[in-house]
């Protein structure tokens, strides 16, 4: 068997080092492990049990028990299987989604150069919140944003042609991560009134429009980052030989950005897995998803943290799998591959 | 023969690139480039329009409709809500009125030390601006600017100085939320990066640690929060026989206001460790290694490889995390909420934790008003940092 501390090349870690690194990894796999594990213990004991003080070894320390998964698994039953679905379709649908329009955007905003022009800007920001005035002050939402919208076209036409001052690609990055900055809280209730008047309310169709809209920017910086460092000349010389942009996209782009955007999914399909707040506003018995179901474990009673350890549990094990899967992804060797290829 | 030696010395005579010059090139580089590629007109707008459209619907309506509710108080009477428009009295309750020791802090005189921190302060912005009005090269616009920075920044080290470093004084939510940033900013970062530094090398049960690292990421943050308050209690958690062992079986941390933040912190840096790990490990191995590796087969040292090749290949995607974690992290709340309520006192308060409370009192108002404020507290701390850090390492910006 071959020494797993030696070295694989001339350029390699000597092995002193390899094993200073190993043990690193090793206390700091710990660090992220134990909680895991204590949930794991937490999750079969019972009430008695975990009030009792610590204990750490199942049939050891104390007596294991499958109440608490008994409770949430088939006693709750539906109630714990339809947030489930929930989660896992908003999820995935909606971290899926704002991969790829966050990924186009960022590629144009790496390779064409754009001039939005402020004066449009200020007109299409005016009339969208004289429709809003309008809006609040009674009048139908349709009519309010149709006549906001007319203004705007022919103020455009007229005076917004005027003002030639332009933000670059920049300026728009920096506007769609802007748009995060906002909390939670304060975005709530205005969403819960913009989903209430289309109908949308407890409804996972809202969370999906929500989150890819919340996740867009993250991806668009994150893959920014990552398609501008990779080389031009492939592309180059593929446009060169005549490919559209379609097809360079298809067959070079995407291929060679996979590390970055398995990265970017993994990160996006959590945020959105885990998202609280504008699930608890947003949706009260059909579409709601499981950090309420989490949080819903603090009763009256105090925590229930065996249930609550059981239903962490189940909510990253899919994510986990996942990242499992996906994991040899992000590694060297595609880009250098296909360079040379 | 003329054109091609002129071409050949340019590159060695040009100046060493100031950050507008670097711009400028930056700017030129890529008008050059939509040149190449203007054949493509469909799909320059199909990229972007779909993504610039959704945030926009979604994000005017809030943004518009918190500014009315933070200029008003809403009434709940029998069958309906009502918004009595009240003008700027919710952020000056917060900054100047009843609830400022709330907000920003009880602020008192400075001790030595605080007198020290200003002064040094005032005296650096004083230097650096006089130099850049001696140097000549900045429009007067620019001096103006700068000296209104420059006196903003003094007035925030003031501030934070009369609430840190002074006798009886205490700091708010506000100041709260910046130490939790900054220092959450500063440990993830190293963090992340020294793991990811390993990660890429050959050792074994690799792919082990790149999974497990990832778990505090993927706990939803409320249970992560709930995660934390078993781990650190004192006397039915797993580390009790540890507070034992240490003579501090009747210790709690939860009264005192230091360690009290230092938990939330670890809390905080324990779950989002792994954004910052797996963002830089995919840049890391997206990494030419090549050139690292002749680097190394030259004789370069591990330290100069990393200096020179690696570092300056991770700095554009370091600074996106850093901006990504800057804005995420003063959206704090679910720690600093779930492990002591804002407690002790309100020692442990977020700004979002603040508007939360008001906003489950239903003073919708207030916590409108609260979001704005941090919301241009960000927008300040985010552009002052993309401009002058992002832009110095990245053509990006």
């Amino acid at each position: 068997m071959r020494n797993p501390f030696g070295r694989r090349s001339a350029t390699d870690l000597s092995p002193p080092a390899k094993l200073g690194a190993f043990v690193v990894l090793l206390v700091w796999a710990f660090v992220v492990l134990f909680p895991i594990y204590w949930l794991v213990v937490t999750s079969f004991k019972t009430p008695y049990v975990v009030d009792k003080g610590p204990f750490y070894i199942p049939f050891v320390d104390f007596q294991p028990t499958l109440d608490a998964w008994r409770y949430i698994l088939v006693e709750l039953g539906n109630d714990t299987l339809r947030p489930y679905l929930n989660t896992v379709i908003v999820g995935l649908s909606s971290s899926l989604i704002a991969l790829v329009m966050g990924a186009a955007a960022a590629y144009a905003l790496v390779r064409f150069t754009y001039r939005a022009r402020v004066g449009i800007i200020g007109l299409g920001i005016g009339a969208g919140g004289l429709a809003v005035v309008a809006a609040l002050l009674g009048a139908p939402p349709a009519i309010a944003l149709l006549s906001a919208l007319a203004v705007f076209a022919i103020l455009a036409q007229t005076i917004g042609r005027r003002f030639q001052r332009a933000m670059g690609n920049s300026d728009i990055a920096f506007w769609l991560i802007s748009q995060r900055i906002l909390p939670p809280i304060a975005v709530a209730i205005p969403l819960y009134v913009l989903f209430q008047q289309i109908g949308l309310l407890d409804n996972i169709l809202a969370l999906v429009i929500t989150y890819v809209a919340a996740n867009l920017p993250i991806v668009v910086w994150l893959m920014r980052d990552y398609f501008a460092s990779l080389p031009r000349e492939l592309e180059e010389s593929a446009s060169v030989d005549g490919a559209s942009i379609y097809r360079i996209v298809r067959s070079i782009v995407l291929p060679i950005s996979v590390p970055g955007l398995v990265a970017t999914f993994l990160i996006v399909l959590i945020f959105a897995w885990n998202e609280f707040l504008i699930a608890l506003v947003l949706t009260s018995a059909n579409a709601q998803t499981m950090p309420l179901q989490v949080a819903a474990q603090n009763a009256t009673r105090g925590p229930q943290w065996w249930a609550m350890s059981v239903l962490i549990l189940i909510m990253i094990t899919p994510v986990v799998a996942m990242a499992v899967a996906l994991e040899r992804f992000i590694t060297r060797g595609i880009l250098v591959g296909a360079l040379k290829g | 023969m003329a054109s091609s030696d002129s071409s050949l010395e340019l590159e060695p005579r040009e100046p060493v690139p100031s950050g507008s010059a670097f711009r400028a090139r930056a700017t030129r580089r890529a008008a050059q480039t939509a040149d190449a590629w203007r054949s493509d007109g469909a799909a320059r707008w199909l990229f972007i329009w779909p993504a610039v459209l959704l945030i926009l619907v979604l994000s005017i309506f809030p943004l518009v409709a918190s500014v009315a509710l933070s200029l008003g108080r809403l009434a709940f009477h029998q069958g309906g809500v009502d918004l009595k428009i009240i003008g700027f009295a919710n952020y000056q309750q917060l900054l100047f009125g009843l609830e400022r020791s709330h907000f920003l802090g009880v602020l008192k005189a400075p001790n030595p030390i605080g007198w020290a921190v200003v002064l040094a302060t005032l005296a650096l912005c004083a230097v650096a601006w006089t130099r850049a009005a001696r140097g000549g090269r900045v429009r007067p616009i620019g001096l103006l600017l700068r000296l209104v920075g420059g006196l903003l920044l003094v007035g925030s080290v003031w501030v934070l100085v009369q609430a840190l470093a002074s006798d009886g004084g205490r700091p708010g939510a506000l100041i709260v939320t910046l130490i939790f940033v900054f220092a959450g900013i500063v440990l993830q970062y190293a963090l992340g990066l020294g793991l990811a530094m390993l990660l890429v090398q050959q050792v074994p049960w690799r792919r082990f640690f790149r999974i497990v690292f990832l778990i505090p990421l993927t706990i939803t943050p409320v249970g992560v929060g709930y995660m934390f308050l078993m781990m650190t209690d004192t006397s039915k958690g797993p580390l009790e026989p540890i507070w034992v062992a240490l003579g501090l079986r009747d210790f709690t941390w939860v009264t005192d206001p230091w360690l009290a933040r230092l938990a939330v912190i670890i809390g905080d840096t324990w779950q989002w460790t792994p954004f910052v790990f797996i963002v830089l490990l995919a840049a890391l191995e997206s990494l030419d290694q090549e050139v690292r590796e002749a680097a190394l087969v030259d004789g370069a040292g591990r330290w100069q490889s990393f200096r020179h090749i690696t570092l300056p290949a991770i700095l554009p995607v370091t600074t996106t995390i850093i901006l990504i974690r800057l804005i995420e992290g003063f959206k704090i709340i679910d720690m600093p909420n779930i492990l002591l309520g804002g407690g002790p006192g309100t020692a442990t308060q977020s700004l979002t934790l603040q508007a939360y409370i008001d906003w489950n009192t239903l003073n919708l108002g207030r916590s409108a008003a609260i979001a704005y404020l941090l919301l241009i507290l960000v927008s300040v701390v985010a552009t002052v940092y993309v401009s002058f850090v992002r832009r110095r390492v990245t053509d990006l910006a």
